[in-house]
């Protein structure tokens, strides 16, 4: 803590219910008379649907029978844009496409039914790769599929490229993602109890999304759908905007059927159906002078969006306001686009974009400093951002943050220069074993891009309940990241009470205002900051009721034992005290959409992170055994959760590197499991070293940055550029599978390959 | 599993054993998953289901002094057994001090694999043997959360309240 505080962290205020077993997760719910629902999807990746037949010999009346036909409002999951269906309507773009509801007491006989309904297609060739989403035969969005174009240009970088003495011009892919949350997709629709309206619990993020894209759906006002969110088993964006469709169709179901319904996904389902993190390919053109010095960067980068736009834009837009890392070039052009294929639509994940542009840049670097005969870490030293140097966007950098500090203390925790030199005599006498230290350098933007706090206007609330007790509401989520405890301990802090006396309204929309979406690192800075002006804000209030001709008190002086006091006093008199917040964009915030110029993000995260991997020159098996990352995220309001949040975070990205794989087949994922699509266990990863410097930033709490995505964005470069030195191979795509390097060691090895 | 149980729609059995100290009998399909079983029909949500194939270990149980995935077991198995889930755990020592040692060390995020890891840990606690790697014994359970440390952590703190790494050397 800023103020030198010694008191170790409270423990999280939701984790008795989590550890005791008692947390209501949305499959732990039941109600009375209620229906389980099933979801029919497309078999094909993209075609017309010709005919639906019904087996008559199974007895079709105990079912609730849901189609496009039956929805009352429009067919649009409304989100950004309007081009993705609730359920097909005659037309499908990719397997696994919601195209009938069914919904019944018995969910046996939901398994029985949905193998008595056959559809049938006339089939289109779908397009399977965003590199070929341009051709003619593939056209299913606008006029050559794509999705979002962004240009960020900063000089002139043909003439940065005059001024270079090497040029390096490689290209970087990634896959898709699944963020494989524990608990599956799920929720339950019931009418509501006084007859007017739908009522959905379920697993989310975001309340509001579902708000608006299920009033949508349904043709009703804001008003007639109440959304409220369980204890939700881990998100990681896969949570943002899916949950909107599976609520949707709870919701249709529910209408149909009259009674509560409980859609709930199997692994199977979820993973088969769910959006993904979207693959990327990234060429990264680089011009260096023989002293180390970057004069251009020339980017282009492609992200497959999958068969709908759902975040598409906007995940493309962190992507290309990552891309030219935390280095000061005086020339760069980055030019973004994201385009259709006919694969289930990529969405939400952890670092949305940042991961994928990053990974490209950061290898390169690596490559160059190679070329250079400089170090990882000298080469960048000679090219960080620093104070008043220009962002590509033209931003000007305001936080006072010393990369190469940051990267020299991860080395030296590695061993540095002695371990290296450890590391390449145990690599000459082992016949087998390769090690070596890789290291990345980046930022990452906290909160929405540009003027996208002011468009949310996220606002919050802080009431006196009738125990004298402060209850904080707002829309964001738990989920696991420590939202309930972090928004405790800053209303605490602003009233000089203990975080035990502060109460988290659970998100429900028929109570909290909008305080926007769970995502894109903003809930402790952004929502933090005005749960703390909320709190302070109720102090004013209370002090104006306590307040008359004789004598004034200050909201200042109702801290601690006053405020209680003067709690108790509003209790005694029966007096309703609400204290408001609403975000207010910091005045140095200059943003302009059009052009992509102005400052992107109001403040960044920075972080170096290094590791030490191993590498069976038989198997190409690749053991990360070191990990260390280090970061300045400001002030750190609990260390527990901030460092949880960053080995876990870690350790995804370390999935996300060398053994998350979608496997497709036309267009359809086929690894459907926890067993064929591998995330880490425990024995996959090393213990993760987590540093924090604390620079404070002066428009979040307590100092406090976003933290949550930052760690998805250092493990798979640092972990790529360690393997490219321990085998003298240049890796240019994750996941980095054991075949992947064979490959690359076989055409770099003298003929015979690394076997003969 | 699930589409297995639907071709065997068999005569329903009366199944009898004891969870959580508390015998119990229940008519179900002897296919049925435990799991089903604890959740549905005995109201125990505690264990939870992340996989449906015995992969993540989410729905975690102690049967006759064993850790096994309930997803995985069919009801019929249970006949006569002794089963643990998490609702128990606050009344043993073992069980206590893991969850508390949860609590404090930042072994629970999300929650939803904490049910039946805290069960699996409280297991290992009880039956680790002098040396054995807590990763090791612990690989059967699936976080996505934490990165795994902080729940070493928790186990570690918990093994130490308890004392038993030194009664077991």
């Amino acid at each position: 803590m800023n103020d030198g505080e010694l008191t170790p962290p409270i423990p999280r205020l939701d984790g008795h219910d989590k550890v005791t077993g008692r947390a209501q997760y949305v499959d732990d719910i039941q109600m009375p008379g209620m229906l389980h629902g099933a979801t029919i999807r497309s078999t094909i990746a993209r075609g017309r649907i010709t005919g639906i037949t019904f087996d008559p010999a199974l007895d079709w009346s105990g079912f609730t029978i849901v189609t496009a036909a039956d929805i009352p409002g429009k067919n649009e999951v409304l989100l950004l844009t309007k081009d993705q269906p609730f359920l097909a309507d005659g037309y499908v773009r990719h397997h696994s496409e919601p195209i009938l509801l069914l919904a019944h007491e018995d969910r046996e006989m939901l398994r029985r039914a949905a193998m008595a309904i056959t559809i049938s297609y006339a089939e289109e060739p779908p397009c399977l790769d965003v590199r070929q989403a341009l051709r003619p035969e593939f056209r299913q969005h606008g006029d050559d599929n794509t999705f979002h174009a962004i240009d960020i240009i900063k000089g002139d970088v043909d003439a940065g490229f005059e001024s270079a003495d090497l040029i390096l011009d490689e290209t970087y892919e990634t896959g898709a993602q699944e963020q494989a949350y524990i608990e599956p997709q799920g929720m339950i629709a019931r009418p509501a109890p006084d007859g007017g309206g739908v009522e959905i619990f379920g697993s989310l993020q975001c309340p509001y999304y579902v708000v608006k894209a299920v009033t949508h759906l349904l043709g009703i006002p804001a008003g007639e759908l109440r959304v409220v969110q369980t204890t939700t088993g881990g998100g990681f964006g896969g949570k943002e905007e899916y949950p909107s469709i599976v609520a949707g169709h709870a919701a249709l179901l529910a209408l149909k059927s009259r009674r509560p319904v409980k859609l709930v996904y199997d692994r199977h389902e979820d993973i088969l159906a769910t959006t993904k993190r979207h693959p990327s390919i990234t060429r990264v053109k680089a011009g260096v002078t023989l002293d180390g010095k970057l004069t251009a960067l020339e980017i282009d980068l492609l992200l497959d969006g999958g068969a709908y736009v759902t975040l598409t834009p906007v995940v493309l837009s962190r992507a290309s306001l990552h891309a030219s890392g935390p280095y000061a070039v005086p020339d760069i052009t980055i030019r973004a686009r994201a385009r259709l294929t006919n694969t289930p639509p990529h969405g939400a994940f952890r670092g949305f974009g940042a991961p994928q542009s990053i990974f490209a840049l950061e290898r390169h670097m690596d490559r160059l400093a190679v070329r250079l005969g400089l170090s990882p870490l000298e080469f960048r030293r000679r090219n960080y951002l620093k104070v008043g140097a220009t962002m590509a966007t033209g931003q000007i950098v305001r936080d006072d943050i010393d990369m190469h500090t940051l990267a020299t203390t991860v080395y030296d925790r590695l061993g540095g220069a002695e371990r290296e030199a450890e590391l390449a005599a145990a690599n000459a006498l082992s016949p087998s074993k390769r090690s070596a230290l890789g290291f990345a350098a980046f930022y990452h933007g906290a909160g929405f891009t540009g003027s996208g706090e002011e468009r949310l206007a996220s606002q919050v609330a802080a009431r006196l309940t009738d125990e004298g007790a402060v209850e904080i509401l707002s829309s964001n989520t738990e989920i696991g990241q420590g939202t309930i405890t972090i928004f405790s301990i800053i209303a605490a802090k602003a009233l000089g009470l203990d975080p035990s006396e502060i109460r988290v309204a659970p998100p429900d929309t028929a109570r909290v205002p909008d305080s926007g979406p769970t995502v894109a690192s903003r809930t402790a800075m952004v929502v933090g900051y005005l749960v703390q002006q909320a709190a302070l804000d109720l102090a004013a209030k209370l002090a104006g009721k306590l307040s008359d001709e004789l004598r004034t008190v200050s909201a200042e002086s109702l801290r601690g034992e006053a405020f209680r006091r003067a709690a108790g006093q509003a209790v005694e008199h029966g007096w309703k005290v609400l204290g408001r917040s609403r975000y207010e964009k910091p005045a140095f915030v200059q943003w302009d959409e059009t052009t992509y110029r102005g400052d992107a993000y109001a403040t960044y995260a920075w972080a170096v992170y290094g590791c030490e991997v191993e590498v069976d020159t038989r198997t190409f098996e690749v053991n990360v055994t070191r990990f260390v990352a280090n970061q300045d995220v400001g002030g750190v309001l609990h260390a527990t959760l901030a460092v949880g949040q960053i080995q876990g975070g870690v350790v995804q990205g370390l999935g996300w590197a060398l053994c998350e794989q979608v496997i497709y087949k036309d267009g359809a994922v086929r690894n459907t499991a926890l067993s064929t699509y591998v995330i880490p266990t425990f024995v996959d990863v090393p213990p993760i070293e987590v540093l924090f410097a604390e620079t404070p930033y002066e428009f979040g709490p307590m100092g406090a940055k976003g933290i949550g995505e930052l760690p998805m964005d250092g493990p798979a470069p640092a972990v790529l550029n360690a393997i490219a030195k321990a085998l003298g191979v240049e890796p240019e795509q994750v996941p980095c599978r054991p075949e992947y390097l064979m490959m690359l060691a076989d055409a770099a090895a003298p003929v015979g390959g690394t076997r003969g | 599993m699930r589409r297995l149980l639907s071709e065997a729609r068999v005569a329903e059995a009366t199944i009898r054993f004891r969870v959580n100290g508390r015998d119990v009998a229940v008519t179900a399909p002897p296919f049925r998953r435990l799991l089903d079983v604890l959740r549905e029909d005995l109201g125990l949500t505690g264990s939870k289901e992340g996989c449906g194939e015995g992969e993540c270990g989410s729905c975690s149980v102690v049967i006759n002094g064993e850790l096994v995935n309930s997803c995985i077991v069919p009801v019929i198995q249970s006949e006569g057994a002794e089963i643990t889930t998490v609702e128990a755990l606050a009344e043993t020592p073992i069980g206590a001090a893991v969850q508390k040692a949860f609590m404090e060390h930042g072994g629970a995020q999300c929650g939803i694999c904490t049910p039946g890891m805290i069960v699996a840990a409280a297991w290992v606690a009880e039956h680790r043997a002098y040396g054995s790697d807590l990763r090791d014994m612990l690989a059967g359970n699936l976080c996505r959360c934490t990165g795994y440390d902080l729940i070493i952590a928790s186990v570690d703190a918990a093994i130490a309240s308890l004392d038993i790494g030194k009664s077991r050397e």
